[in-house]
């Protein structure tokens, strides 16, 4: 009994501790949000709380942040509604009907290879297509790239998602004579509604979150907040401050997420994973 | 009248199948299948940019041959790719399992708290873990030379000494990644069967020999896919590397992703960079369909013995 509780301990102690080691050096970073410059060089502990780097960031002249806000938002949402719909439409015939095995195998094999390649391997091509027809730093380049990006994910889930339907409900409507896309619509569609919603916010959160591809195919205009971020941080007097309070604005998606929909993240990123 | 209407039902169900499945098919033709015939037709060109228009001169197997005889940033990209491979994933391995059998062992207060911390680095945009390490790990005012100042110790150039940047690095992705091994693996523990471990702790003397005999070889599969998975997953790292070091000091940090970004993007060679993109894509896929090869035979003769 002492060496279970005592084992016990240990364990929670060393678990709790890296839990430590990833929020200790979050908040500090973040905390020069509301850091005036001086404070934040000298490392003062306790220094006066202040808006400024938020004002400066969002407000200011030379700052582009709520526009680059707004970029992210426009290409997440686009990328993330394209790609749940048409990953959920081939999870279900993939999952339900005949299709020729050829067909099956190319497009999984594709979508895990694809899935497993670097990015970066790609970019150049991407950016020679586009630019060729006049679409590079375009939203709709990086929207159609980020679906790309993001279908062979979203196709995994929503395969699992469909794949866990009951089958018998299916088999049923085809005998009252549904066509499939009857059945799709008004059957699978309205019961993966929970499944959608997971992959739908972990598609959006790769979105709002890729740096390869809005770094290479956005222009100023276009330019999300992960590349704005890397601006910053890559400027020769750098404004620590209005990074920290980009990077706190930036992670607000996932923080939501962790805080409403951690079980389904975690649903969702084991399936990701394993298939 | 029923048949006819049959076989316009046939036609339309027919027709579903290819509608369905047409959009998620044209896209990965459009944007990735093409992509890599393009770089495969690239690499064999030498493009240069005169008056904003490319111009192509087809220059054979000139590329590839730069790349394999007079190429060293690559290589050592290459040569860091499979360091980081090998050292970061296997910290990761070993402590996400540890921490996972811990978890599942003795339990832990606070499950969704932890669970909602280890997240964290996982749904993060991964810039900005680049952006915060760098603000940690920065020479002057870092958090880690402030912290080494306390005990009298420092300051060291965390990033900017070359006999420490890719430990630095590669410390920054063990810290990433190991919450999501430790998630992959406590799911895989709790979905062991009970029953075999309760009569396998009644059996066995101690918690290590159970550990080492039940636990670990029922756990092999998951291990195995996982340890896989992260290597081939590792070769995607590229965020934090552009903005904790850009590859720097020298080639310390250099990683492929990095040199093909570079090579296309700040030195505008088309062709080379596609040569260098193609050599990349070709190797991973071959690692792929080997470590693919392995675990389907391991699982086949994982069969025949049961």
């Amino acid at each position: 009994m002492t060496r279970r509780s005592l084992g016990a301990v240990v364990a929670n102690s060393i678990v709790w501790g890296y839990a430590f080691l990833i929020l200790g050096p979050t908040l500090w970073v973040l905390s020069n949000a509301f850091k005036y410059k001086i404070d934040i060089i000298t490392g003062a502990t306790f220094s006066p709380f202040t808006w400024i780097n938020f004002q400066e960031l969002l407000f200011s002249r030379q700052s582009d942040f709520l526009m680059n806000l707004f970029n992210s938002a426009v290409i997440g949402v686009a990328s993330t509604a394209i790609v749940i719909v048409i990953a959920t439409m081939a999870a279900f015939t993939l999952v339900y009907l005949e299709v020729k095995p050829w067909v099956r195998w190319a497009l999984l094999g594709w979508a895990l290879l694809f899935h497993m390649l670097p990015n970066l391997t790609f970019v150049g091509s991407w950016y020679l297509m586009y630019s060729s027809v006049g679409l590079h730093g375009t939203y709709f380049a990086v929207i159609m790239t980020h679906a790309v990006q993001n279908l062979p994910m979203a196709l995994f889930l929503m395969i699992s998602f469909v794949g866990a339907l009951p089958r018998e409900l299916i088999q049923a409507a085809r005998m009252d004579g549904c066509t499939y896309a009857q059945v799709f619509w008004r059957i699978v569609f309205p019961l993966v509604r929970g499944g959608m919603i997971a992959a739908t916010a972990l598609t959006f959160i790769f979105s709002w979150s890729d740096f390869a591809i809005a770094l290479t195919l956005t222009s100023r205009d276009t330019m999300t907040v992960p590349v704005a971020i890397a601006t910053f941080a890559q400027e020769y007097d750098i404004r620590y401050g209005e990074m920290a309070a980009g990077t706190l604005l930036s992670i607000m998606p996932a923080l939501v997420l962790i805080l409403i929909g951690q079980n389904f993240i975690v649903r969702g990123l084991l399936a990701g994973a394993v298939k | 009248m029923a048949a006819h209407h049959t076989e316009i039902k046939a036609r339309r169900n027919r027709r579903w199948i290819i509608f369905s499945l047409l959009p998620a098919a044209t896209l990965f033709i459009v944007l990735t299948a093409f992509p890599v015939i393009n770089l495969l037709g690239l690499s064999f060109f030498h493009v240069e940019w005169r008056e904003g228009a490319a111009q192509f001169s087809l220059v054979g197997l000139d590329n590839f041959t730069r790349l394999f005889t007079q190429e060293d940033i690559f290589w050592a990209g290459v040569r860091n790719n499979i360091i980081f491979a090998v050292v970061a994933v296997s910290c990761q391995m070993v402590l996400g399992f540890s921490m996972a059998l811990a978890v599942k062992t003795a339990g832990s207060r606070g499950r969704a708290a932890l669970t909602g911390i280890f997240l964290l680095p996982i749904i993060v945009p991964p810039i900005v873990i680049g952006t915060m390490w760098r603000l940690i790990m920065g020479r002057e005012f870092g958090l880690a030379n402030t912290v080494l100042g306390l005990v009298g110790l420092g300051p060291v150039d965390w990033l900017g000494n070359p006999d420490l940047a890719l430990a630095s690095v590669i410390f920054v992705d063990v810290w990433h990644w190991t919450p999501f091994v430790f998630l992959l693996m406590l799911a895989g523990l709790e979905s062991l069967d009970g029953e075999v471990l309760e009569a396998a702790r009644i059996d066995t003397s101690g918690r290590w020999q159970q550990i080492r005999h039940v636990v670990l070889p029922m756990m092999m599969p998951t291990i195995v896919i996982t340890l896989l998975f992260r290597v081939i997953l590792s070769f995607k790292v590229f965020d934090e590397v552009y903005l904790l070091t850009s590859g720097g000091p020298g080639t310390a940090t250099e990683v492929v992703n990095f040199s093909i970004y570079r090579t296309f993007f700040r030195q505008d060679q088309v062709g080379y960079g596609a040569a260098m993109s193609v050599v990349t894509l070709f190797s991973i896929t071959l690692v792929i369909i080997l470590a693919r090869a392995f675990v389907q035979r391991r699982a086949a003769r994982r069969q025949a013995a049961a």
